[in-house]
């Protein structure tokens, strides 16, 4: 589904990631995992079109398209989502308007009818049970005033909604707490299915207790440089980062 | 700083310090001498002169001598909590009751586990750092969730001194919540100067709480300080509720030191009598992404007076921050004071910062509305002030402790006011 | 970074859509201002002589007066002797009806898109359209007349109405209340006039569309709005002006009047010519715009939504006299390349009970600045004053300023005023966002903005809100960055 071939991105001229190579087939987990500054958020930002990441060298493909040659409201479309460290908040416009724009131009895009108020409200309400969601908090201007765990949970929800192929949570659980974090990682459960894939981002093993993950990759200074099982988690829970550190920077001498 | 007169009540007080007290804290207060109106952060609060006239013993509280049956009655009703007591501000571990899971342990004046920065000197934090006796350094684990609140309890009186100077300290590691209620209970109508404070860090990933009642006696003076690190992606919530006391001094300063931070405050002061309570808060955001809310509110009756004073510093690389500050108030009386102010300084040109605050009185509309539907004046009033004041206990996040909250401000409007 | 640019460019070099302009044989008086010009204006009108007494003691006081400069906004000064003070498209004959206007005329509404045949107009509205100096036909007369309705040209009311010009010409906006208002007193050319009758509520929105056409006029319009006991009336002005490279003047002067137990609702979109993305050219905007609740329960609301001008100073006020009287002001002020702003609005709170509501709304892009200047003033009398104020600033890119003055004066210790201000940008992170989620970029400014300037749109009438929403889009749109 998504196949990423030695990528290279840099912002304002210094290079962040440094060759990335990963294949991600449909009905997997990944999970990205790396030190602070290693480039876990980079990589999450430059495969969703971000501006101020200049992809130097490397090509990635999703679903047999260039991933890279797509505007970022088209990658949306084609069933990208990223759901964001740092939710955005717009003042004046409800979750609710704002979905519903979304909904009906990727609708459009590909080729469906845009669904009517009804349609859409009755889509919303089977949708919010999945993150226990509260319609007050839609009807309020978008992540304004949310707390942490709503504007996460909101992301969860709004990926609920945008039925991707592709799901790319950048540090959805940092900041939470332990029952904010059991709601968003149901959620994501949930939707998971044998025809669409996830990229974990993430700095805190515990969220791999709940999100359990078919593959982890350890990013450090802008390459994978250990790929692994849910066990490698483990050991880097235990043992911290520094003798990964230590093995790459050896490696590279 | 401004020149402070530095008199017999400055010497009374250094006296106090510790023979093995902080050294360096001890020369803050011989360069700065103690605040007075004079004093910018102290302008409408003189609680040196009080002192003065108040305290005529000045030396530490010695500890009394409690029993278990003393720290039952002072418990909170049907609240399930750790307990870690302290005896005239010293920590006891006899009467404590601590649960597992977490490290309380006993520090004395030679050895501060770690300090934070104070921006301004205060002088009473720096005789509280010089001069306490026994402290507590409380250490949750990585990961560790407590499952019950930890409660603080000070039992109090003047007890051959009159200076009760309790210190703590809590380090919580990466993943952790806990949620530490502070409660000080007078034994007795004598008038004593408790000055505490609490330095609290948190690593990434924490949900911490601190809640604190002010309900003593009233002639007790209080200062207080409240000091914590914040890193990435942590929750620090602090809450206080002031209801009585001679004169109350409360300086919170939360540094928000990494990005995702989020730091909360809350206050609510019902004053009458001649009560004086001053708020002083500061919050620091100093990385990219954090967030910062503030909700102050005060009834004010008789002759009491408030002051609010809030600060928000958003620096240079705090892009994004959110930040804040509502602080509303009703005056009851034409004696009562309420001096608020708001102080923004921003250096970082994309975030949200938004402050208010309002000075009021009762609506006396909706107060003959409610009479005229049979309800007496003083219930009327009562419903009416708790429709204004209530929704700062929203906020808080055990059940029980909300319940009791509800509970004095509930009696203190409906009695008192 | 190249997007933020190329953005830039495409809005930057988006067109004035009205800056196009026409000519045709125009009755002209000659430059310059003196007391003769004032004479030749007030007989080219056929004045009564106390109104040409009335414009010479307003000249009188305003030659002793000196331009205000307390405003946040910096422009060169206007040599007001270079100025037309009347500019007038000839006419062969007095038209008696739009019918016998001449076809050219309604030609220039019809391209700005208000078609003054009345068969052809929205239901609902009645339109008086000032060109230049005067006033060149009233829709709906008949139909509002039935109702005892007075709407029509100021001249006409000079010359039909008399007694009700005379009682409230100045009485809300003193000839001496500042320099532009004075100048305005002195030479003002047209405007409309509208009187509500007892217990009447007007079926339609009223609406006036100031169009200046002539190079080097200046436009000193006048409205006067008279609402009697109980009446109610909406009140609608729009304002286009053609591309030109000099500055232009407009300094106009709106009273209006609310009796006993009435109200008035005043709605302005304007779009004059804002100047070039050079900040060449563009409209001197100098209005004064006063209210006033007489009555006990009486209410005027304003609202606004300025998008145009090169420079704008106006702060439309309302002074709560009447008990129980009711002051609403809210705006929409939109700035963008060297555009500059200082409005706000001003409630004098005097009798008891009264309330008043601000929600000032100013988005500031390019290199442009916008101030809200606001004060709220309760005196002595004003037993149980309520005021809320909410003054909030988008900002879209870094070479823009938002500034905020409130001044809050109180006299009556029973005062309850609320005051809240946000600062807030729009950046590249929430049309990232938007984009994230599938929406296009310009979907997405349209979104921003008309979410953020929402409670004020809501106040508009339905027609106009919508017209708003799509010059407010048109007006950023791709200034974000």
């Amino acid at each position: 589904m998504l196949s990423i071939k030695n990528l290279h991105a840099s912002v304002e001229g210094t290079p962040i990631l440094k060759g990335i190579n990963l294949e991600v087939k449909a009905g997997e987990v990944h999970a990205i995992m790396g030190p602070n500054g290693s480039g876990k958020s980079t990589l999450a930002s430059v495969l969703a079109g971000r501006e101020e990441y200049e992809v130097t060298e490397g090509e990635v493909s999703f679903k047999s398209k260039d991933l890279l040659d797509l505007s970022p409201e088209d990658r949306a479309r084609e069933g990208v989502f990223l759901a964001f460290q740092y939710p955005v908040e717009i003042p004046g416009v409800s979750s609710t308007n704002f979905l519903r724009t979304a909904v009906n131009q990727v609708r459009e895009y590909r080729g469906l009818e845009p669904l009517d108020a009804v349609k859409f409200l009755s889509l919303m309400k089977e949708k919010m049970k999945l993150v226990e969601i509260d319609q007050k908090l839609l009807s309020r201007s978008l992540n304004e005033g949310f707390s942490g765990g709503e504007k996460k949970r909101n992301e969860i929800f709004q990926m609920a909604m945008l039925e991707p192929t592709l799901s790319i949570l950048d540090e959805t659980d940092s900041g939470l707490d332990i029952d904010a974090l059991r709601i968003v990682s149901n959620g994501v459960n949930q939707l998971k299915s044998d025809n669409n894939a996830t990229i974990v981002v993430t700095h805190y093993q515990r969220l791999l207790d709940y999100i359990v993950p078919d593959f982890v990759h350890v990013l450090y200074n802008g390459k994978i440089v250990k790929s692994g099982t849910k066990e490698l988690a483990m050991e880097l829970e235990e043992k911290g980062y520094d003798w990964i550190k230590e093995e790459a920077d050896k490696a590279t001498v | 700083m401004t020149t402070i007169t530095k008199d017999n009540i400055t010497d009374s007080l250094l006296a106090t310090v510790h023979p093995n007290g902080n050294s360096e804290a001890a020369q803050v207060i011989r360069e700065n001498g103690f605040p007075t109106t004079k004093h910018e952060e102290y302008k409408f609060t003189n609680i040196t002169k009080r002192i003065e006239s108040k305290i005529q013993s000045f030396q530490q509280a010695k500890p009394l001598g409690l029993t278990q049956q003393d720290v039952s009655k002072a418990m909170i009703k049907d609240l399930d909590a750790d307990v870690v007591v302290f005896n005239n501000g010293q920590f006891s571990a006899e009467l404590s009751s601590l649960g597992e899971g977490y490290a309380v342990t006993n520090v004395t004046n030679s050895e501060a586990p770690f300090s934070i920065k104070d921006l301004y000197d205060d002088s009473y934090l720096a005789l509280n750092k010089a001069s306490f006796e026994k402290g507590v350094f409380i250490q949750v684990p990585k990961n560790k969730v407590l499952d019950k609140p930890v409660l603080l309890l000070n039992l109090v009186k003047a007890n051959d001194g009159q200076l009760i100077t309790p210190k703590l300290w809590i380090d919580c590691a990466e993943n952790t919540e806990a949620v530490f209620i502070e409660q000080t209970v007078s034994q007795d109508e004598q008038a004593y100067l408790l000055n505490g404070s609490v330095e609290i860090k948190t690593a990434s990933n924490s949900h911490i709480h601190y809640y604190r009642v002010q309900n003593q006696n009233n002639e007790a003076l209080e200062v207080n300080n409240l000091l914590t690190d914040i890193h990435r992606d942590s929750t620090f919530t602090s809450f206080v509720l002031s209801l009585e006391g001679d004169m109350i001094r409360n300086n919170v300063t939360l540094n928000l030191l990494d990005s995702g931070c989020e730091g909360n405050m809350y206050g609510l002061y019902l004053l009458g009598g001649k009560t004086h309570v001053d708020n002083h808060t500061n919050v620091d955001h100093t990385k990219p992404h954090s967030e910062s809310n503030e909700l102050y509110k005060g009834v004010l009756a008789d002759t009491s007076r408030g002051v609010f004073n809030g600060k928000i510093f958003v620096r240079e690389d705090a892009q994004k921050t959110n930040a804040f500050q509502q602080n509303n108030n009703i005056l009851l009386s034409d004696e009562a004071t309420i001096n608020t102010k708001p102080q923004l300084e921003i250096w970082a040109d994309d975030v949200k910062c938004s402050h208010g605050c309002t000075t009021g009185q009762l609506d006396e509309e909706a107060l003959f509305y409610l009479q005229a539907r049979g309800i007496d004046k003083k219930q009327g009033k009562a419903l009416l002030l708790y429709a204004f004041a209530g929704d700062v206990l929203e906020h808080l996040k055990i059940e029980a402790f909300k319940e009791y909250c509800i509970d004095l401000v509930q009696k203190k409007l409906g009695t008192n006011f | 970074m190249s997007k933020d640019n190329q953005i830039l460019e495409e809005f930057t070099s988006k067109e004035y859509e009205h800056g196009w302009s026409v000519n045709y044989e125009a009755d002209e008086a000659p430059i310059g201002l003196n007391e003769e010009i004032i004479r030749w204006i007030s007989a080219k009108k056929e004045e009564p002589q106390w109104l040409l007494d009335w414009r010479l003691k307003a000249f009188r006081a305003w030659e002793k007066m000196t331009e205000p400069e307390w405003a946040n906004v910096h422009y060169p000064k206007i040599d007001l002797q270079k100025l037309r003070y009347y500019s007038a498209p000839k006419q062969s004959k007095k038209p008696k009806n739009l019918d016998e206007v001449d076809p050219e005329l309604l030609q220039i509404y019809e391209r700005l898109g208000i078609s003054l045949n009345e068969q052809k107009r929205l239901q609902g509205i009645a339109v008086d359209a000032v060109l230049d100096s005067v006033s060149v036909g009233t829709t709906f007369k008949e139909t509002l007349g039935k109702l005892g309705i007075i709407f029509c040209s100021f001249s006409e009311a000079v010359h039909n109405h008399p007694e009700l010009v005379k009682k409230y010409l100045g009485s809300v906006v003193p000839m001496t209340d500042n320099y532009y208002a004075a100048l305005n007193s002195a030479v003002f050319s047209d405007g409309s006039f509208c009187y509500i009758p007892k217990g009447v509520r007007c079926p339609m929105e009223l609406s006036t569309y100031f169009r200046i056409n002539a190079a080097n006029t200046g436009q000193f319009e006048r409205t006067l709005i008279v609402a009697d006991e109980g009446s109610y009336c909406s009140y609608l002005e729009g304002c286009t002006a053609p591309q030109r490279d000099e500055n232009q003047l407009h300094a106009a002067v709106v009273e209006i009047f609310a009796a006993k137990d009435a109200e008035v609702k005043y709605s302005t979109v304007q779009n004059w010519f804002p100047g070039d993305k050079e900040g060449k050219g563009g409209i001197f905007n100098f209005v004064t715009k006063r209210g006033i609740c007489f009555g006990d329960n009486s209410k005027i609301s304003w609202t606004q939504v300025e998008t145009g001008s090169a420079v704008t100073w106006k702060y439309p006020s309302c002074i709560l006299k009447g008990d129980n009287s009711i002051g609403e002001f809210y705006s929409v002020a939109v700035t963008n390349n060297y555009q500059q702003a200082d409005t706000g609005t001003k409630m004098i709170h005097i009798g008891k009970n009264t309330k008043s509501r601000i929600v000032s709304k100013g988005i500031s892009a390019g290199k442009s600045q916008n101030s809200y200047r606001g004060q709220v003033q309760v005196m002595k009398r004003a037993h149980n004053a309520r005021n809320f104020s909410q003054c909030d600033s988008l900002l879209m890119g870094s070479k823009c300023g938002a500034h905020t003055f409130p001044y809050i004066d109180i006299q009556n210790s029973t005062a309850k005023v609320e005051h809240e201000a946000t600062t807030s940008k729009i950046g590249e992170d929430q049309l990232f966002y938007c984009n994230q989620r599938g929406i296009a970029t310009e979907d997405a400014v349209a979104l921003i903005v008309n979410g953020y300037a929402k409670e004020v749109l809501n106040q508009l009438p339905m027609e106009f809100a919508v017209e708003a929403q799509k010059l407010l889009a048109l007006t950023l749109e791709g200034s974000v960055g």
